[in-house]
């Protein structure tokens, strides 16, 4: 078979085997991130089938899968909405941080990966999923409930924490100085802020750049725009990533509806074939020797995701039973962990063994992030019936 | 009534209240357009017992349902002074020989001296509609009239 043929093939292969990986996620209710990490290490080095074929392809369409769910992450919000958030959570917001980076931080430099190391493996430790979190959270019939809010403006504390993160990893990933560093850090500042002002004094002319009548030149126009902006944010060392997020919080109204309902199944595609990359990146056998430090990883920030929310929700006035759902539902993390590790990974600056850790966490958080929302009610109750008989 | 708004960012929007029990109840609307009714549970009020969605047309008919009978009520207290004078709301139903036809057709003055004083429909009243008003199926059609006539009123309005 020549080159293209056997690129088809493979390519074929992957989507349809991820399609029944999904059908099977949606069969037994969970993210279907976790298995299409799993899909991914069946593939590629080390894995049970390697693809030459379509190592190029993915590793591009994964690049464009992170810019394509930061752009969708940033089209959720308005920047109205993120001020608001900003202003009404950043105290739970800062412990949010605080209490879920370090433990990432801490293993880090355990396991000797240095600094940025530990600067890389806090951000995956720190950031919940905000797919899996919404999901579970309308799954569970939620919406309605008085933590919801609480819930939500942690996450987009997290969000905007991500505007400023991303640059400066990826400047510290690229073996800037400390003043390189410093530099990052301002110019992420300044681009958030800029862009802040830009979407809540100018949002429409932004919106008007993109907007097109048709479907189809939409969609074009706001890829293409997406596409540039990721490109010269990643040449000015910004990060890609939070180049599209801010693209996508710039624009505003019914065109950012528009935006999502189309791209959205677009994003989908490209963000499975990211976690295929990152998989077929990710040698399975360096799983086993880590999955020890994934598992108390795992689990230290299961109790620290839950302290937050329970603070969290005291502070807005929730009762008992309504804490334990905030914490519960904070638990879950998913993309946005892979995507900090796969940007880490492929700088080289870290040893591969890290990408490892992060995927066997990942796989760990993913399904038990929506286990432990669903369960913490009825923990709670079963602990309050018995307390009594034990006191 | 204290009707609490709360954003729920990357969601929409819920807006609820405390009735007299003590339970909240309210709607979310979402970013798309999609409406949910909310109800809170007895016994903790932070969660929902239930979120039910509805469509536009639906919780356009849950509207008119809950807000006809305020409709009426506010007539009634205004005719309050008049004697034997009452109103009522008649739906008008799918299978009604009066789906299609209008307002003008049943002729309501001359046969009941009974006067159709608003229609209301998915949610909005038509006040005074006119004789050419032509009626569609669930209208809610509001009559003011005596005992005697909005009986007969309601005899003609449910014709098949």
């Amino acid at each position: 078979m020549d080159h293209t043929t056997l690129a088809l093939v493979q390519l074929g292969a992957v989507f349809f085997g991820l399609g029944m990986l999904g059908k099977f996620a949606n069969r037994i209710g969970v993210s279907p991130i976790p298995l299409y990490l799993i899909g991914g290490l069946a593939f590629g080095e080390g894995g049970l089938v390697p693809l030459h074929g379509i190592g190029e392809f993915a590793t591009l369409s994964g690049e464009i899968g992170v810019v394509l769910l930061l752009l969708l992450l940033g089209l959720e919000y308005t920047a109205g909405e993120l001020m608001t958030g900003l202003r009404q959570s950043w105290v739970a917001g800062l412990v949010d941080l605080l209490l879920n980076a370090t433990p990432g931080a801490l293993v880090g430099l355990a396991m000797g990966w240095g600094p940025v190391g530990a600067l890389a493996m806090a951000g995956v430790t720190y950031i919940s999923s905000s797919g899996i979190v919404a999901k579970v959270l309308a799954d569970l019939g939620r919406l309605g409930n008085r933590e919801t809010p609480v819930i939500l403006a942690v996450l987009v504390f997290e969000d905007l924490a991500m505007a400023v993160y991303l640059p400066i990893l990826t400047a510290l990933l690229a073996g800037v100085s400390l003043l390189g560093g410093l530099k990052a850090v301002g110019i992420a500042l300044l681009a958030v802020t800029v862009v802040l002002v830009i979407a809540l004094r100018f949002g429409k002319y932004v919106s008007a750049i993109v907007d097109a009548p048709n479907a189809d030149v939409f969609l074009l126009r706001v890829l293409g725009a997406a596409l540039l902006v990721a490109g010269f944010a990643s040449a000015l060392q910004v990060s890609a990533a939070v180049g599209a997020f801010l693209l996508g919080i710039a624009i505003s109204g019914s065109t950012a509806e528009q935006a999502t309902r189309l791209l959205e199944p677009i994003r989908d595609l490209f963000a499975a074939m990211f976690f295929v990359a990152f998989g077929l990146n990710t040698d399975p056998t360096q799983i086993p020797p880590v999955l020890g430090v994934a598992l108390g990883l795992a689990l230290l920030t299961t109790l620290t995701k839950l302290a937050t929310g329970y603070w969290a929700a005291r502070r807005a006035g929730i009762a008992r039973m309504g804490r334990l759902r905030a914490g519960a539902a904070l638990v879950a993390r998913g993309e946005f962990s892979i995507v900090i590790a796969g940007l880490a990974v492929a700088s080289g600056a870290v040893p591969p063994a890290m990408a490892a850790l992060a995927t066997a966490y990942v796989l760990i958080m993913a399904v038990l992030g929506p286990v432990a929302a669903r369960l913490a009610e009825p923990a709670g109750r079963l602990v309050i019936r018995l307390r009594p008989a034990t006191a | 009534m204290n009707v609490e708004v709360t954003p729920l960012p990357g969601i929409g929007t819920r807006q609820d209240f405390i009735i007299n029990n003590g339970r909240r109840i309210g709607v979310i609307t979402c970013r798309d357009g999609s409406i949910q009714l909310i109800l809170s549970k007895q016994d903790d009020p932070d969660s929902c017992t239930a979120s039910i969605p509805l469509s536009t047309e639906e919780a356009n008919t849950l509207a008119s349902l809950l807000g006809a009978p305020n409709l009426v009520a506010k007539l009634n207290a205004n005719q309050e002074g008049v004697d034997g004078v009452s109103t009522r709301q008649y739906p008008i139903s799918a299978g009604s020989s009066y789906v299609g036809r209008s307002l003008g057709d049943t002729a309501m003055r001359t046969r009941t001296g009974c006067s159709i004083v608003a229609v209301v429909r998915a949610g909005s009243v038509s006040a005074s509609p006119r004789p050419d008003f032509v009626f569609a199926p669930h209208d809610l059609v509001v009559v003011v009239g005596t005992d005697e006539g909005l009986r007969a009123a309601e005899e003609i309005l449910n014709q098949d």
